[in-house]
């Protein structure tokens, strides 16, 4: 996703000189290419966060479409303040990007660890929260984000995931994508965790479980009309999100139910991680089998709540 | 506008706020004395605006970073013609536009939503980075206080300025050696506070706050030759122009009777 970030990036400062992107001195020569193309349009903040989002707020105010990059930690909870303030408060065009969402950064610890970001973000008012779940969702996003007349958080994983689409979708603003379709369950997969949860309906389609999978880009605002569609229709709704269970999609989902369809609670079912830091060294893909995020353990579940079993 | 006109207005201003104070009943009635004559030189002789145009493009921009001044701003702007008195008179009233610290565009003329101090100045390198970008070289000024010196936002945005070299940007501090609860100095270590914006790599220059004529000079000496931006250390006293009330900083919260309305009137020889 970071490598599409940066590619979609440079095509869209090199066709439009209002947007500008802001880092917080990471992504060393990720950006040389934008660098190249359009040089007054990237600035290196340094590592002075709380700056650089209202550094992006005054371009906001001034007609420039400023995207704050860093590492999700840092952009979010660090500056949760100065993105109340500066962006939503004055509610300016300005897109905060976040890269390592989840346990991207499973390795560098919960210092760099990313699961309370969209409980942070999508309390904020006029703020909307946009999780691509592979690269093209990625291109397809920052497309929707220069279109957007408000604040936006967009949640990056890191390079080399799985890309889960042949083309590049079309998604916005209370938008998602099905990209899977099954009759028994719905999988509402968050951001990076769109490839687990094709492989968890893989598995499922063995047992004769048919899964729908829905890349749940916009978090917020929802997508209510594929909501309803979805409860109405399938035995079991499963949100899925490499984020804690306090908070998250999973959260907004337990919200809009109690607001627009009270008795889909039987039907729902959250996995998310638990609300507690996650200590152990090692990479993301032992982090998510330790949290029960992989795959095989999210088929177990599902299989579990509709009474089949799922081959050892 | 000569200077001795501004002066008049600035008393005129300090009258408004000591008013509206006593009727509104909000806190800050000190920190807002303390700023009226920048307040008054950057709206009647500095700023390239137009409160016919508030919108302009081209317009320079004046941050309020010390929101809680915000009665002077309003006063300020319903004076020069943003909005008009009426307007004015419903501050803090219920159901009004004008809280005790300014909304976004709460009246035509505030420039940004401040109140949470550490704010101002990072917004101001967006305007004025903004400005340099779009080949407009519109000016950019932002007003802080010293206890917001405090903030750590404040010293990142001073090094980012200080790198690019913001020439068109101007942070004011209205240094009246006070902050909620006690001496700015002896809170955190302000000392030396010139020093500290010039080690940041600004243009420093330190003045009295309250006399008209240098601060007029300095301000509208903007974009810096010295292509640095601009930090004015300015000296001034907080509740300033009214004796009662000068360096007492028990009027960073009180709220002054009817009678001492009256006798803060006769000093400013507004009655």
């Amino acid at each position: 996703m970071r490598n599409a970030f940066a590619d979609e990036m440079t095509r869209i400062c090199a066709a439009n000189q209002r947007p500008v992107l802001l880092s917080g001195d990471i992504g060393n020569k990720l950006f040389d290419k934008l660098k190249a193309a359009a040089p007054d349009q990237f600035l290196n903040c340094g590592v002075a966060e709380a700056n650089m989002i209202g550094v992006a707020a005054g371009l906001a105010m001034s007609g420039f479409r400023p995207f704050a990059y860093t590492i999700v930690p840092f952009i979010t909870t660090r500056v949760l303040e100065q993105i109340r303030v500066d962006l939503c408060y004055h509610n300016v065009p300005a897109t905060v990007v976040g890269v390592g969402g989840g346990l991207s950064y499973a390795a560098l610890g919960p210092t760099h660890h990313a699961l309370e970001d969209i409980a942070f973000l999508r309390v904020l008012p006029n703020m909307s929260v946009l999780c691509p779940g592979d690269a093209l969702e990625v291109r397809a996003c920052l497309k929707a984000a220069m279109l957007h007349d408000g604040p936006l958080y967009i949640r990056l994983g890191k390079k080399g995931e799985p890309v889960v689409h042949q083309s590049e979708p079309v998604v916005g603003i209370g938008g998602s994508l099905t990209v899977r379709r099954g009759s028994d369950c719905t999988i509402l997969a968050v951001g990076n965790l769109l490839p687990e949860a094709m492989r968890a309906a893989e598995l499922l389609a063995e047992q004769k479980v048919g899964t729908t999978v829905v890349s749940l880009v916009s978090v917020k605002p929802l997508d209510g009309e594929m909501l309803e569609r979805n409860f109405a229709s399938r035995n079991l709704v499963v949100s899925l999100e490499e984020h804690s269970v306090a908070g998250g999609a999973g959260s907004a989902i337990l919200e809009w139910i109690s607001d627009h369809n009270p008795s889909a609670m039987a039907k729902f079912m959250r996995i998310a991680t638990p609300d507690a830091f996650y200590t152990q060294s090692g990479k993301q893909s032992y982090a998510r089998q330790q949290l029960g995020l992989d795959s095989i353990s999210v088929a177990r579940k599902i299989a579990d709540r509709l009474g089949r079993k799922l081959a050892a | 506008m000569n200077m001795t006109q501004i002066e008049q207005i600035a008393r005129e201003l300090r009258g408004t706020v000591i008013e509206l104070t006593h009727q509104a009943k909000p806190a800050h009635l000190a920190s807002a004395l303390s700023c009226i004559d920048i307040l008054a030189v950057l709206y009647w002789s500095v700023l390239n605006i137009d409160p016919a145009k508030p919108l302009a493009e081209d317009r320079d921009r004046f941050i309020l970073s010390k929101g809680h001044a915000a009665l002077a701003l309003y006063s300020v702007l319903a004076k020069r013609g943003f909005c008009s008195n009426e307007i004015l008179q419903t501050f803090n009233n219920n159901g009004g536009k004008l809280a005790e610290h300014p909304g976004p565009q709460c009246i035509p003329g505030v420039e940004a939503a401040t109140g949470s101090l550490g704010h101002g100045l990072p917004i101001g390198n967006g305007l004025a980075l903004a400005s340099r970008l779009s080949g407009r070289n519109n000016r950019v000024f932002v007003l802080l206080s010293d206890g917001e010196c405090n903030e750590g936002s404040v010293w990142e945005a001073a090094m980012f300025a200080g790198k690019q070299k913001l020439s068109n940007l101007c942070a004011i501090v209205d240094f009246n050696k006070w902050q909620a609860t006690g001496r700015s100095q002896e809170i955190l270590a302000l000392d030396p506070l010139p020093d500290k914006w010039q080690a940041f790599g600004w243009e420093t220059v330190r003045l009295d706050g309250h006399d008209v004529r240098k601060l007029d000079a300095t301000l509208a000496d903007m974009p810096r030759r010295s292509g640095k931006p601009l930090a004015i250390i300015a000296d001034t006293i907080k509740g300033k122009g009214v004796s009662f009330m000068e360096d007492d900083n028990n009027w960073h919260y009180r709220v002054p009777t009817a009678e001492e309305v009256v006798a803060a009137k006769r000093e400013l020889g507004l009655v």
